[in-house]
């Protein structure tokens, strides 16, 4: 199997390549120049040029959800659209929806649970669940489940990744009502 | 991926200008279709033109009291907006059968009509086909042709068209409102997509310079009893095998109109306009639904692994009607896709 190479940086000789361009991005509140060329995904410019590892690649083909981020508040695959396209929106990648210090909801709901078990999925779950929330479609299990199938989960920690989500659904529900 | 330039369009014509430069133009929305297809191998553009900057993406009445989609409104967007789900709810049932919602966010409604077919040799440069490369013929007859389609099929292609979106863009006869260079033109939803023929490399009637600018649903009413029954291999986040959008108008127990479309079954959404006239006039029974769907399927063809599709698609009809008769699909819980 060949090993997949990285497209070099800004500065190396690319030989026969069109030149990279300066594309900026606001990710978690913060603005990131890049220097990329148009064929760089959204998650390879987290992974590769900004060091925001997490946010997974699992089938980079839109069909795992392992790279799930937020895009102006949407959950998208990050895989399937090019960092040049999200110029001027505001991404939010798991690494700003909170810190080991002051978790999102979310992320402590799926550690009470035990939704996950080699926790590759976690990131794209967590993020797809922030959305769902915001969302407001889903309000049952069977919703939950539904409006979830975007993320795949090879461990099969599915029934606590619902478990957590309805947790902090209804939590925020019943302070709402507060 | 191959090697391309970018650039983003800002207007309309100057897109069309761009598209019509060359061949190996391609205009990219959401690329959830394209994107993936290009890491493939499959599609090799070699300049992108970024029309997410077009003002394309409201969704408005029409003058005749119809609905106007924008090109670019997503597909979430669609389906879940207010009038869409009151008015036309078998398609804001349909959108959220299809994909998962973070693809659903990023998919436009002109992206969902253009995405190409997910037939397995398409995807496998390694093997024939037609679509990809026309003359070096068809793999998927006499292959693995589980997915493939049954109806409308010819000796070089049976690739099936995989969206459901324009499955109930069909049944509720929708227009595409399309731009070129020669000015606009407004396309029945029917000729829109074409069968595979002799050249199934054309998946459309749409021109290499042209651009799909809205889709428009007429003022007509199909949202008391309508079903988009869904059957695939699992229960969510799966193309179809065989889907159905089936609505209908009722004087009593009387159907006053009908429509009826099937996805996962031809190289287009496969509308039954001859069926959709045996249902007419006739009282909303099973009997009459048998009729119909006898009707769709007597010119079924199968080839092997997909045969059973024919009996299955017989019986999602008959489902479909009885379920749009009993008016048990609602507005509400359209994203509860599970095949009662």
């Amino acid at each position: 199997m060949t090993k997949q190479t990285t497209q070099a940086p800004l500065g190396s000789p690319a030989i026969a390549l069109p030149p990279t361009s300066v594309v900026t991005l606001k990710i978690n509140g913060e603005e990131r120049q890049l220097h990329i060329a148009p064929w760089t995904t959204l998650l390879d410019a987290l992974r590769e040029y900004l060091d925001l590892t997490g946010t997974k690649k699992g089938c980079d083909h839109g069909q795992c959800g392992a790279c799930t981020v937020l895009v102006d508040g949407r959950r998208i695959n990050s895989c399937l659209t090019l960092a040049v396209m999200q110029e001027g929106a505001d991404i939010t990648t798991i690494e700003g929806l909170g810190t080991e210090q002051n978790l999102h909801p979310l992320q402590q709901a799926f550690i009470d649970h035990d939704a996950f078990q080699c926790g590759y999925c976690t990131p794209g779950q967590i993020c797809s669940a922030a959305a769902l929330l915001t969302e407001g479609k889903a309000k049952t299990t069977a919703e939950i489940r539904e409006l979830m199938s975007g993320n795949v989960c090879r461990c099969g920690a599915y029934t606590n990744i619902v478990a957590a989500i309805e947790e902090v659904l209804t939590t925020q529900k019943v302070q709402r009502h507060e | 991926m191959n090697s391309f330039t970018y650039t983003r369009a800002t207007a309309v014509d100057a897109a069309v200008r761009e598209k019509s430069a060359a061949s190996s133009v391609r205009f990219v929305a959401g690329g959830t279709n394209l994107l993936d297809l290009m890491k493939e191998n499959i599609e090799r553009p070699t300049r992108l033109v970024d029309i997410n900057h077009l003002p394309l993406k409201t969704i408005d009445g029409t003058p005749d009291g119809g609905l106007r989609l924008g090109a670019l409104a997503t597909n979430a967007d669609t389906a879940w907006h207010a009038e869409v789900q009151r008015r036309y709810p078998l398609l804001s049932q349909a959108i959220l059968a299809g994909a998962s919602p973070q693809l659903r966010n990023m998919a436009t409604n002109g992206g969902n009509l253009l995405q190409r077919t997910r037939c397995y040799y398409f995807y496998d440069l390694t093997t024939p086909c037609n679509k990809r490369e026309p003359g070096s013929g068809c793999s998927a007859i006499g292959g693995y042709n589980r997915v493939c389609g049954v109806l409308g099929t010819s000796e070089s292609c049976i690739a099936t068209h995989p969206s459901d979106m324009c499955v109930a863009l069909a049944a509720l006869d929708a227009t595409v409102q399309v731009t070129g260079k020669n000015g606009e033109r407004t396309v029945r939803f029917a000729d829109f997509h074409r069968l595979p023929e002799d050249q199934p490399q054309f998946d459309n009637t749409l021109a290499p310079d042209e651009i799909v600018t809205a889709i428009d649903l007429p003022n007509e009413d199909f949202s008391q009893h309508f079903s988009y029954l869904k059957l695939r291999d699992r229960t969510s986040y799966a193309f179809a095998l065989v889907s159905v959008a089936a609505a209908l108008q009722l004087d009593g127990t009387t159907i006053r109109d009908a429509r009826l479309a099937l996805g996962g079954v031809a190289h287009k959404p496969w509308r039954d306009a001859a069926a959709e006239d045996l249902l007419k006039g006739q009282p909303a029974t099973e009997e009459t639904f048998r009729k119909a769907a006898t009707a769709v399927v007597q010119q079924a063809k199968g080839y092997g692994h997909n045969t059973f599709k024919i009996e299955l698609a017989k019986r999602a009809i008959v489902r479909a009607l009885k379920q749009a008769a009993e008016g048990t699909q609602t507005a509400t819980d359209v994203f509860l896709n599970s095949n009662p």
